[in-house]
């Protein structure tokens, strides 16, 4: 492997996580976005602490531990949306209590002198080839699953009705959601931290909704306007010496600014010029 | 009176002929049996026995609130029945069209992608489609940009590219105008002929309903009534639910005067009168008519 030398610089490997985590969490963010799961992400993301907790405890790796921590947090706000509870209470509870829980798990179990900080906002210039390898790994298997189950997804999503009346079952598509989302979670907590990441799922796809069409269209802006964050943090980071996750999330929020004022000027010109899109307003005669 | 369902298959649902139970009746697309339903712990429906036959307008009746919708959704699969069993016949095409659709304003949608929802159509059948249900080439706009008519027709030819056996409608006409009303009950009349498919459709326009269906069951909780048109709307039970309205009020109060040992028996359709049939057309279609001709 005529590349392998370069993932020996430590920038290249940064640039590599960050891209992947941005690829995948585009596209999967969208959905996050058009169901209105934002803080049900950040339940699931917070509850990462608790699996560093648990891998610390148990010896395991990391990634393993966020892993099992994230789909039990997934499920268990899951099964709660179901009764009758005020939901954004129950999902501001079950978030703020995993991330306290969690602050509170790895004081007791970590070593003494453990970052803390890595966990919480993410320590991407750290990055292995094996954290590498995990967040190519998750990010493909989401990115497959969610290209192979677009289209249910897509309907179910619309309308759990259509989806059933089309054959599909809308809660299978939600709980393959709700798995993808706590494999983003476990590989993504490297680069940005536990505090951030549900930020990489719904920055980038708000910066891209002005733009589109279409929800593909969408989906592949998403995954753009992520990467670009990616590698524009943190490169802003390395030159200022600011921290990376931050710093990235800092970028996706100024592309979303950009594409919300742009979009308000679009309008605004439109306007002016009186051109509606093309089509006239035939129909319903 | 309906038959009491099997207590054996009572709890069980039953999305397969169940080599158990009774097999339905040959010609049936989708049975319902005994079928109770209750969302959020609040019964909706229950007690309810339906069969819809291919090819059949069947009309769903029933004030606010009494489970017409929950029938529907029943129906397609999306509401699981507390008790009593569900038959749909295997690989049955279903056309949805629900009620309602609010399309979050941050998915970006356009007609000709929503058309292909979940499965791919070709563009010229997407054209095809929206032509039949009278709209010109809108395959570009945002559903979002539509109008409430609009919409409904975009949902309508959605249904109509899976080339549905059944087709169901949930308050179809809702959003349109009284001729936009008539024209549309014309359309399903038209597609019906063409298609063959059997049509479930929740409604509210009562005097069209009665001349746009072949079945008509009246709905509060459960099937209050049923049968052909004339029949229904001469029923006692049809009657106690869609009132005595204002200018029909004084005919109704002759009707059923006229016919008082009705509301001695649970079902009218079982003891329908000859003379019943004088009084049938005119009187749903006074009541129906008059709330809206007075300005």
């Amino acid at each position: 492997m005529s590349l392998a030398p370069l993932l020996d610089d430590f920038l290249v490997r940064a640039a590599l996580a960050g891209l992947g985590v941005a690829l995948a969490a585009g596209p999967l963010g969208c959905f996050v976005v058009w169901r209105r799961m934002a803080y049900f992400g950040d339940a699931t993301a917070h509850a990462a602490l608790l699996g560093v907790a648990l891998a610390l405890a148990l010896e395991i790796s990391i990634t393993l531990g966020v892993l099992a921590a994230a789909t039990a947090m997934a499920f268990a706000v899951s099964a709660l949306s179901g009764r009758r509870l005020a939901m954004d209470t129950a999902l501001g509870v079950a978030a703020h209590a995993a991330l306290a829980a969690g602050l509170v798990a790895v004081a007791l179990i970590a070593p003494r002198g453990l970052d803390l900080e890595a966990y919480l906002f993410g320590e991407i210039l750290a990055v292995t080839r094996a954290d590498l390898a995990a967040i190519w790994g998750g990010g493909a298997a989401v990115l497959a699953v969610l290209a192979w189950r677009w289209a249910p997804l897509l309907t179910a999503t619309l309308s759990p009705d259509l989806a059933h009346a089309g054959g599909i079952d809308p809660r299978a598509e939600r709980i393959g959601l709700t798995l993808m989302i706590a494999v983003v979670v476990a590989v993504a907590l490297k680069v940005v931290g536990a505090l951030l990441i549900t930020a990489m799922l719904i920055v980038p796809a708000a910066a891209a909704r002005p733009l589109v069409r279409t929800p593909e269209a969408m989906a592949a802006a998403a995954a753009l306007i992520g990467a670009l964050a990616a590698l524009a943090g943190l490169w802003a980071s390395f030159r200022w010496d600011t921290p990376t996750g931050p710093t990235i999330v800092s970028v996706a929020a100024g592309l979303f600014l950009l594409s919300a004022i742009g979009a308000g000027i679009w309008a605004i010109v439109a306007g002016r010029i009186g051109t509606g899109r093309g089509e006239g307003l035939r129909g319903e005669g | 009176m309906p038959p009491s369902p099997n207590p054996a298959a009572a709890a069980e649902i039953h999305l397969h002929a169940p080599p158990s139970t009774d097999p339905p009746a040959a010609e049936a697309l989708i049975r319902l049996a005994g079928v109770t339903v209750a969302l959020g712990g609040r019964p909706v429906l229950h007690g309810v026995d339906l069969a819809v036959a291919p090819g059949e307008i069947l009309t769903v009746l029933g004030p606010n609130g009494s489970g017409k919708s929950t029938l529907l959704r029943t129906l397609i699969g999306a509401v699981r029945p507390a008790r009593g069993t569900v038959w749909r016949r295997p690989g049955l095409r279903l056309g949805y069209v629900p009620q309602r659709l609010a399309i979050d304003a941050t998915m970006p949608l356009t007609v000709d992608r929503f058309l292909s929802l979940p499965v791919r159509r070709p563009r010229a059948d997407k054209a095809a489609a929206l032509a039949e249900v009278g709209l010109g080439a809108l395959g570009r706009r945002q559903l979002t940009e539509l109008s409430g008519g609009q919409f409904q027709r975009v949902l309508l030819a959605r249904a109509l590219l899976g080339r549905p056996e059944v087709l169901l409608l949930d308050e179809p006409t809702q959003a349109l105008d009284q001729p936009g009303t008539a024209q549309f009950y014309r359309l399903i009349a038209d597609i019906r002929a063409r298609l063959g498919c059997a049509v479930v459709m929740v409604s509210h326009d009562l005097h069209v309903v009665m001349s746009a269906s072949d079945r008509v069951i009246c709905v509060n909780g459960h099937i209050c009534c049923e049968g052909t048109p004339a029949v229904v709307s001469s029923a006692p039970e049809y009657r106690a639910l869609f009132g005595l309205g204002t200018a029909g009020a004084l005919a109704l109060y002759r009707h059923a005067h006229d016919h008082g040992h009705d509301h001695a028996h649970d079902h009218g359709h079982d003891h329908t009168h000859d003379h019943a049939h004088d009084h049938a057309r005119e009187a749903p279609r006074s009541r129906a008519a008059a709330p809206e001709e007075t300005p």
